[in-house]
C-alpha cells in the first residue's frame, strides 16, 4: 500500500491548483451571479490540457490515469464546482468512445478535441429516463447507412456550447435496456435542437440544457459498439466518472473547510476568536475529518480502475458519502459564518448551493445506495 | 542559441516559515518547496528568447534529490533539458557560482540566466559572482517598466534583445531611479527582475512530456570545485515582533509626533 503521490502527480495537482486559484477563483462569483458560460476559463483549460484529460497520449491527449484525474478534480472543483463540471463534461462525452469505440473511430472523433477548443456533451437523461435509463424513449431507426434519431434529452451539461453529442437512443423500445445504443452526433445537423437552459440553484456557471432530435441522421460508422450495448456503455462510463464527481465533492467540501478556519479565527464573539469556542472546534474537526475520509475512498476507487479492476462497488461509496459529505461540510460552513454565511458576498453560501447538485446528478444519493446494496447482495 | 537558467529550490513564500527553538535553522516538517520565483522569470524569458532565435534552454540546479523536483518544473514548462549538480552539505554563494561556473565550462551557453536573487536568504551575489569567475559581462535586474499583465506589455519590446549578428545582447535593467539600457557582449549572465514577465503554467502535456527529458547529475567532485563555505550561518531567528500602534486625537498630535518622535517631517 502507497499513500504517497509520485512527483509528477504532485506536478499535475501544483498545475490544476495553480490555475484554480489564479484563473478561477477571481472569476467564480461573477460566473455564478451572471450564470454565463465561462468560456474564457475553458479556453485556458484547454490551452493547459486540463480539459481532455482522459483522451489517451495515442489519440493526442495527455492519457491521465484516473487517480490522476482526481487529483485534478479536486482543485478544480476548489476553484469552482461549476466550471470543473463543465470542463470535466468533455471527458464524461467522450468516455463511451475512449471505452468502447473501434481505433478508426477514436481517431475520428476524439483527436480534434486535443488539436482545437471543442465541446462535447453526454446525452443519457431524458424527462422520463433519469436513474430509469431503461424507460428511454428516444429512438433511433435504421434507414440504409445512416440512424435516424428521434426524442429529447434534458439536463445536458455545455449542451448549447458543444459541437458533439454522444447520444443514448434505443432501437427498439420493446426490448427495454437491452434496446439502447451509443452514437456519436457530428457537429450540429438539421433537426437537433437546443431548446431550454435551465436556471439553476448552483454550479451556475455550468451550462445545462434541453436537446430535441427530429429526424437528426447518424451514420452507422458513428455508433459506439453494438446494437443494445448502449446501457452496459453508459454503465460502465458512469463507473469511470463517479471518482470525479466525487473529488468534486471533496474539492467543495476543502474549501468550505478553508473558509471556515480562516473566519473561525477573525471573528469574535464573547470577547475571543469563536475558534476558540469547542463547538466550533467539533464542527470544524468533523468538516476536516469527513472531507479526508471522502478523499481516502474516492482514490480506492480510482485505483481499483487503474488497477483494471471493477469498481462499481467502491465507487458508488465514495460518491454517495463524499456528496452527502459535501453537503454536511458545506452548510456546516454557512453555520460558521453565521448570518454572513447567508449572505451572497461571502464564499460559503456559493458551496452549499454547488454542493446540492452532486447528490443529485451522476446517480443520486438514493441511487448510489441501491446499488451499493445489490452489489453486497451479489 | 544556448541559454543555461538557475533553478534553485525555495520554500513556497505562501507556507508559514518558523526559526527552530534553537535558531539552528528552519523547521523543515510540512513545508511546501517550489522553484526561485526569480528563476522561474528566467526560464521563462530563455524559452521566449529560444522561440525567436532558435536553440535550447538547460536549466541547472544544486542540491539533493528532491531540487529534480524545480528542474522537471523548469523542463514541464518548456526547457529541454537539465543538469543536477547532486550536493547535500551547507554552501555559500561562492560555493555556487564556482559550481555554475565549471558548469557553464562545460555547455558553453551563449547567455546565463539568474534570477536577481532568491527568495530564501535574499542575497542577491550568485550572478554577479559568476560573472566575475567567467570573465564576462554582466546585465543585472533585466526588467520591464509596464504592468507585466495588459495586451501591450506583449507586444512591447522585451527587456533582452539580441543583436541581428548575435554577438551582444541589450538588457534594459531596473536600477534606483529607473530604468538603464546597457548593452553586452555575448556571452554574458543576466540576473531577472520581477517585472520582466508573467511565467507561464506548466501544462499537463507539458507535465507528462518532462517526465522523459533527460537530467544530468553531476557532483562538486566531478567538476573539481571545493564548496567547503567561507560563512558560516550561526544562529537564525525572527525578526521581533513588531509593536501595536497607537492613535493620536488630532492631526496637529500627529504633526507633532512625526517631527519630534518618527523625525521624518
Amino acid at each position: 500500500m502507497e499513500f504517497q503521490l509520485t512527483e509528477a502527480q504532485r506536478a499535475l495537482q501544483d498545475a490544476a491548483r495553480k490555475y484554480a486559484r489564479e484563473v478561477v477563483r477571481p472569476k467564480a462569483a461573477h460566473y455564478d451571479e451572471t450564470a454565463t458560460f465561462p468560456l474564457d476559463l475553458l479556453t485556458t483549460a484547454w490551452e493547459l490540457g486540463l480539459l481532455n484529460m482522459a483522451i489517451p497520449t495515442e489519440y493526442g491527449g495527455v492519457g491521465l490515469s484516473h487517480l490522476e484525474q482526481t487529483l485534478v478534480a479536486e482543485e478544480l472543483s476548489w476553484g469552482c464546482a461549476g466550471v470543473a463540471t463543465s470542463i470535466i463534461a468533455n471527458d464524461l462525452a467522450n468516455l463511451p468512445i475512449i471505452l468502447h469505440a473501434t481505433d478508426e473511430q477514436k481517431k475520428r472523433l476524439l483527436t480534434p478535441f486535443t488539436e482545437k477548443l471543442k465541446f462535447s456533451s453526454f446525452c443519457l437523461t431524458e424527462p422520463e429516463a433519469g436513474s430509469d435509463v431503461a424507460n428511454m424513449q428516444t429512438t433511433a431507426r435504421l434507414d440504409g447507412d445512416h440512424y435516424v434519431l428521434n426524442g429529447a434529452k434534458c439536463f445536458i451539461t455545455n449542451g448549447g456550447q458543444a459541437s458533439q453529442y454522444t447520444v443514448f437512443a434505443s432501437v427498439d423500445k420493446g426490448k427495454k435496456h437491452k434496446g439502447i445504443t451509443c452514437f456519436v452526433v457530428e457537429g450540429r445537423p438539421e433537426g437537433l435542437s437546443v431548446s431550454k437552459h435551465e436556471n439553476k440553484m448552483g454550479q451556475r456557471a455550468s451550462e445545462t440544457v434541453s436537446l430535441t432530435f427530429e429526424d437528426v441522421r447518424v451514420p452507422v460508422a458513428n455508433r459506439i459498439g453494438e446494437e443494445g450495448q448502449g446501457f452496459a456503455i453508459a454503465m460502465a462510463t458512469l463507473d469511470n466518472s463517479r471518482p470525479l464527481t466525487a473529488m468534486f465533492s471533496v474539492g467543495i467540501a476543502r474549501a468550505a473547510l478553508e473558509h471556515s478556519m480562516e473566519y473561525s479565527t477573525q471573528r469574535r464573539t464573547f470577547g475571543k476568536p469563536i475558534i476558540e469556542h469547542q463547538a466550533i472546534q467539533f464542527m470544524i474537526a468533523d468538516m476536516a475529518m469527513n472531507t479526508h475520509a471522502a478523499r481516502m475512498l474516492t482514490y480506492e476507487s480510482a485505483w481499483l480502475l487503474d488497477e483494471g479492476k471493477r469498481n462499481s462497488l467502491q465507487s458508488s461509496y465514495a460518491k454517495c458519502f463524499a456528496a452527502d459529505m459535501a453537503m454536511k461540510v458545506a452548510t456546516d460552513a454557512v453555520q460558521v459564518y453565521g448570518g454572513y454565511g447567508y449572505i451572497k458576498e461571502y464564499p460559503v453560501e456559493k458551496l452549499m448551493r454547488d454542493a446540492k447538485l452532486i447528490q443529485v446528478y451522476e446517480g443520486t444519493s438514493q441511487v448510489q445506495r441501491l446499488v451499493i446494496a445489490r452489489e453486497l447482495f451479489k | 542559441m544556448k541559454i543555461l537558467v538557475t533553478a534553485k529550490r525555495v520554500e513556497d513564500p505562501e507556507s508559514k516559515i518558523k526559526v527552530k527553538p534553537d535558531g539552528s535553522g528552519i523547521v523543515q516538517e510540512g513545508l511546501k518547496y517550489k522553484i526561485n520565483p526569480f528563476d522561474e522569470i528566467g526560464v521563462e524569458e530563455g524559452l521566449r528568447l529560444v522561440a525567436k532565435h532558435q536553440g535550447e534552454v538547460v536549466v541547472v540546479s544544486v542540491g539533493g534529490k528532491e531540487v529534480q523536483e524545480q528542474l522537471r518544473h523548469a523542463l514541464a514548462m518548456g526547457a529541454h533539458r537539465a543538469v543536477w549538480v547532486n550536493h547535500t552539505g551547507p554552501v555559500d554563494q561562492l560555493g555556487i557560482a564556482a559550481l555554475l561556473q565549471k558548469v557553464v565550462e562545460k555547455e558553453q551557453p551563449d547567455l546565463v540566466i539568474l534570477g536577481k536573487q532568491s527568495i530564501d536568504d535574499d542575497q542577491n551575489q550568485v550572478g554577479q559572482y559568476l560573472a566575475e569567475f567567467l570573465g564576462w559581462g554582466q546585465a543585472t535586474f533585466a526588467s520591464k517598466v509596464e504592468s507585466m499583465e495588459s495586451e501591450q506589455e506583449k507586444n512591447k519590446v522585451p527587456a533582452i534583445v539580441l543583436s541581428a549578428d548575435k554577438k551582444s545582447v541589450q538588457v534594459i535593467r531596473e536600477v534606483d531611479n529607473g530604468l538603464a539600457t546597457v548593452e553586452c557582449q555575448l556571452p554574458a549572465v543576466v540576473t531577472t527582475d520581477l517585472r520582466l514577465n508573467q511565467p507561464r503554467y506548466a501544462s499537463l502535456p507539458g507535465i507528462m512530456k518532462a517526465k522523459s527529458k533527460p537530467i544530468e547529475e553531476l557532483t562538486p567532485a566531478k567538476l573539481s570545485v571545493d564548496v567547503t563555505p567561507a560563512i558560516q550561518v550561526l544562529k537564525m531567528s525572527a525578526p521581533p515582533a513588531r509593536k501595536a500602534g497607537i492613535k493620536v486625537a488630532d492631526v496637529p498630535a500627529l504633526v507633532e509626533k512625526l517631527h519630534n518622535e518618527a523625525k521624518v517631517v
